[in-house]
């Protein structure tokens, strides 16, 4: 008789993560782990400088180093037609420069070497001739007549513009500003920073001269459709190639595009007959893989004088880098940005949106955000405050002035979205309470009397995640579904497949609890797959968290699949029509006699070895979901600081969160996931930058440098939750990966503005550091 | 000029030959294959490399493997060879840990923090792990996960040698 397994991991349950068992013996297995027999390495010669015209490279002392196999440039892979590859936004990027490096620290020449010590000591050795040109560092300035074209190589480019994108409705927009009673307007710059996962990226490519098959093991957020890409880029044979991702040691969007160096060493595994690894330093993720936000952001609301908002438009300026690598859905220039009337009923508004190429690293990807959601969340956001101040009204209650109401759903926003669920007011009402709203403000006061700074910050955001539908959502004309295989095997435990990858998110617990809800199996039966594209089906990735609105549900549908398969299966056991029987927890039964009952592992057992007549054998199935919708989690942060007049120095007292994500698989999950979010929308509010000087060289290319917040100083973090379904999800889940990094940020600054809004202090941006901040008390003739 | 260095690696010794410039961290994940010791800014502020060297954390990214010699080095895979230290455990049952490249070096500032100060206060594992960045967690769990660990080692340390689990 075969022993019972308690069933365990239903949806709601806070079980352990499966995967934890191999980290926390240091038994991951990530690219740099990987060693395979005859294994060459290879090191990336970059651009000193950020703009300059390549006249000469020699590379024969680097040749003649004993340990250097090859010596790869720009000139080599033009032959093969590799010297340019596209990027994700329709644009095309240098693999290795050839006429001119564009941004400091592109990629000009890569060395491959049987030791990776000696790789690097073969970088100095080559000579190349530069002639520096003017950098532009500026996008405004890059959008002058007359600035230095950097793309000069494109035909018909005569100037730096990109991309001009509007959203909404200007002639509706126009009219809401005439009617209104005043004008409420923003201008604030959203910094370029970095998503700095731990683990940088990098590759091993073993690409077999016999065979032509191509293994690559790589950092990648999207296997499958990075396959697509290297098949078009290199010319390979799809069915040739093999992506496997391993562990990922985070992403947060930097592992979504296909950098330089994952080419070259492909390029050169073929060229040699052995495998290559590239993994780069912290420098070289710092200075050229994807970055993100550096928005330039202009916004006006039309508002009437009890608080209402009539309208609001917006004028951005993005800088875009050397190269418009932007990773977002390609109908949409500004990714989502037109998200921006965030969770308020705004009759009117109008978007629009230039892109300027300059001389910095291209990339553009959504760092822990759904493709520019977290811009459009803090400027709404931060506008609402201003107004707040402006109109002398308490900032919370204005938000409820303006929220859309539960009953509006689903709500047609003036820029095109259909928001699926939301109770705004609910979530704001819970977090004003456990922070204890009433009696700060109290405070506060009394605080101002004396001269002390003490701010209480608001953000009321509102997300959309999940992307498709794949008629209006894709990347690189990829639609964007997503796909789940279920194999059930005759003992009763499972396989699930999956088309996303994990990078730390918990996939391979999550998502074995939603087979765990469907079919009854537990949750430690299921045992999930994900990164290998031979063994997996196809999938858009996981970014822009759209791995549970879009895996997850294809995840259940599948499992419903097999359990319409196997409820005949029951019927057939339990000598009953399909009609009486029923499914609770893993058990089929006839309905009204709850003692005659078969388990989903009986009738897994059965499909194998006891079937109808006339059934296909087995219990497996594919489900390729596309998403009838995007979904739209929400919440309130709330963040009190106290702010030193001495230093500017910002102290963060409380931070409370409340997130709705719809039902949550695992609550303790969950929950993780927010916490890291509101540590990473830390650090962007108050310590993370990456800029340039006038020649274009980047200032923020080591963690020295680049600050991440540490344990020292990262705030606790109070989290609450209310529940609010999405409607459309097969189990009623929204995203929550990157709710808190879009949110956050701007309550942490409205709290600083907050506390100093009286000074007269209108703005300040990120990162808010001790300096901006007592220069600001410094000008409003406040600072000690 | 290679130079021949000889450390208790994990208890046991290793005697063998090193270029002078060769760093600890690719001593261990090269040479020895001991790959959970992980790498991730070459400057040591982010502490994914973080190993034991005579019981006293140091970022093998920024030590020579020729500093090791004669000493005693301790990575993420000696800490529970054979069953869980209740720190590792700890980082499960809290949910310290998504991603995982940080871990190992996160565990063994614990475990050297604990092995120090075995009853310390939450400000005081903020202040310890401070050189171990995370970007995963935000570190409320990672907190709660040392703090668990001191409370279980402390109840170990508490039961008798000999007692029978239960009694």
């Amino acid at each position: 008789m075969a022993i019972e397994t308690p069933l365990k991991g239903f949806i709601g349950e806070s079980i352990k993560r499966k995967e934890d068992d191999r980290f926390i013996r240091g038994k991951g297995n990530y690219v740099d782990d990987i060693v395979l027999p005859g294994m060459l390495h290879m090191a990336i010669l970059r651009s000193p400088f950020a703009h300059a015209r390549i006249h000469s490279i020699d590379t024969t002392a680097a040749q003649a180093l004993p340990g250097v196999v090859a010596v790869v440039t720009g000139k080599l892979l033009e032959q093969h037609k590799l010297a340019w590859m596209p990027t994700l936004s329709g644009d095309t990027q240098a693999v290795l420069a050839t006429d001119k490096v564009r941004f400091q620290g592109q990629e000009v020449a890569c060395v491959i070497a049987t030791d990776p010590y000696v790789a690097r000591d073969a970088l100095p050795l080559i000579d190349v001739g530069y002639e520096v040109l003017p950098a532009v560092v500026d996008p405004s300035k890059a959008l002058e007549p007359g600035a230095p074209v950097i793309r000069d190589e494109k035909e018909g480019q005569t100037s730096n513009h990109i991309y001009h994108w509007e959203a909404g409705n200007k002639g509706k927009t126009d009219d809401a500003f005439a009617k209104a009673d005043r004008v409420v307007s923003l201008e604030t710059f959203y910094p370029r920073c970095h998503p700095s996962p731990v683990e940088t990226c990098g590759i091993v490519a073993d690409v077999n001269p016999a065979t032509g098959h191509a293994t690559l093991y790589m950092t990648s957020q999207a296997p499958h459709a990075h396959r697509t890409l290297f098949a078009i880029v290199a010319g390979l044979p799809e069915q040739n190639i093999r992506i496997v991702s391993p562990d990922i040691g985070g992403g947060f969007g930097n592992k979504v595009p296909i950098y330089p160096g994952y080419v070259v060493a492909t390029a050169a595994s073929l060229l040699i007959g052995k495998p290559v690894k590239w993994v780069e330093d912290r420098s070289e993720n710092l200075i050229s893989t994807g970055f993100a936000r550096d928005f330039h952001m202009k916004g006006e609301m039309a508002m009437r004088n009890d608080g209402r908002i009539l309208g609001i438009r917006v004028k951005l300026l993005s800088d875009n880098g050397a190269f418009y690598a932007d990773a977002q859905p390609t109908k949409f220039r500004a990714g989502l940005f037109h998200i921006v009337t965030g969770s308020y009923d705004i009759p009117a508004a109008h978007v629009v949106a230039d892109g300027a190429y300059t001389n910095k690293a291209p990339g553009g990807v959504a760092y822990r955000c759904s493709f520019r959601v977290t811009e459009a969340s803090y400027l709404i956001e931060r506008l609402v405050e201003t107004a707040a101040i402006e109109l002398d009204q308490d900032p919370a209650e204005l938000r409820v002035k303006n929220f859309i109401q539960p009953d509006q759903f689903p709500y047609k926003s003036a820029t095109g979205f259909e928001y699926d669920s939301g109770q705004y007011e609910k979530a704001l009402r819970l977090a004003l309470d456990k922070v204890g709203y009433d009696e700060l403000r109290k405070e506060q006061a009394e605080k101002r009397k004396k001269g002390e700074l003490m701010g209480i910050g608001i953000a009321s955001f509102t997300e959309v995640v999940g992307a498709g539908p794949g008629k209006h959502y894709d990347i690189a004309g990829l639609r964007m579904f997503d796909s789940a295989e279920l194999r059930v095997h005759p003992t009763g435990k499972a396989i699930l497949k999956l088309g996303v990858k994990s990078q730390g998110q918990g996939h391979e617990t999550t998502f074995a609890q939603i087979v765990t809800e469907e079919l009854g199996i537990p949750a430690a039966d299921v045992e999930v797959q994900e990164g290998d594209t031979d063994n997996t089906p196809y999938g858009l990735g996981t970014y822009a968290s759209r791995s549970t609105p879009v895996g997850g549900a294809a995840t259940a549908m599948v499992s419903r699949k097999l359990r319409d398969k196997a409820k005949k299966i029951a019927a057939h056991l339990l000598e009953a029509s399909e009609a009486d029987i029923d499914f609770d927890h893993g058990k089929f039964f006839v309905r009204g006699s709850p003692s005659k009952s078969k388990t989903i592992q009986d009738v897994a057992f059965a499909a194998y070895t006891n079937l109808p007549d006339g059934m296909e054998a087995g219990l497996e199935g594919v489900t390729y979901y596309d998403p009838p919708n995007m979904t739209f989690p929400f919440g309130t942060y709330l963040v009190v600081v106290d702010i030193d007049r001495g230093t500017g120095q910002v102290k963060v007292r409380r931070m409370v969160a409340v997130d709705d994500c719809g039902v949550r698989i695992n609550p303790m999950i969950v929950e993780g996931q927010i916490h890291g979010g509101l540590a990473e929308g830390f650090g962007i509010a108050f310590m993370e930058l990456i800029t340039f000087d006038e020649e274009g060289n980047c200032l923020g290319s080591n963690f020295t440098d680049y600050l991440l917040p540490t344990s020292w100083e990262t705030p606790k973090f109070e989290t609450y939750e209310t529940v609010t379904p999405s409607p459309h999800h097969p189990i009623g889940a929204k995203g929550v990966g990157e709710s808190a990094t879009v949110g956050s940020p701007a309550a942490f600054v409205n709290a600083v503005i907050d506390a100093v809004g009286h000074l007269g202090i209108k703005n300040i941006d990120m990162p808010v550091t001790s300096d901006k901040v007592w220069t600001a008390l410094k000008e409003a003739g406040a600072a000690e | 000029m290679n130079r021949s260095i000889t450390a208790t690696v994990n208890g046991e010794k290793v005697s063998t030959e090193v270029e002078p410039r060769l760093l600890l961290v690719h001593f261990i994940r090269e040479r020895l294959r001991l790959t959970g010791t992980h790498i991730g800014c070459d400057t040591s502020h982010c502490g994914a490399c973080t190993v034991l060297l005579d019981g006293v954390p140091v970022k093998s990214c920024t030590v020579l493997a020729v500093q090791a010699d004669g000493r005693q080095l301790t990575t993420v895979e000696a800490i529970g060879a054979g069953q869980l230290h209740p720190i590792q455990k700890a980082f499960k049952e809290e949910h310290g840990l998504q991603c995982g490249f940080c871990t190992p070096g996160m565990m063994l500032s614990s475990f050297a923090l604990l092995a120090d100060n075995p009853d310390p206060t939450e400000e005081e594992i903020r202040w310890a792990l401070s050189g171990n960045i995370c970007r995963c967690t935000g570190y409320m769990n990672i907190v709660k996960a040392v703090r668990s660990a001191a409370v279980q080692m402390k109840q170990a340390a508490a039961v008798p040698a000999g007692a029978v689990a239960g009694s």
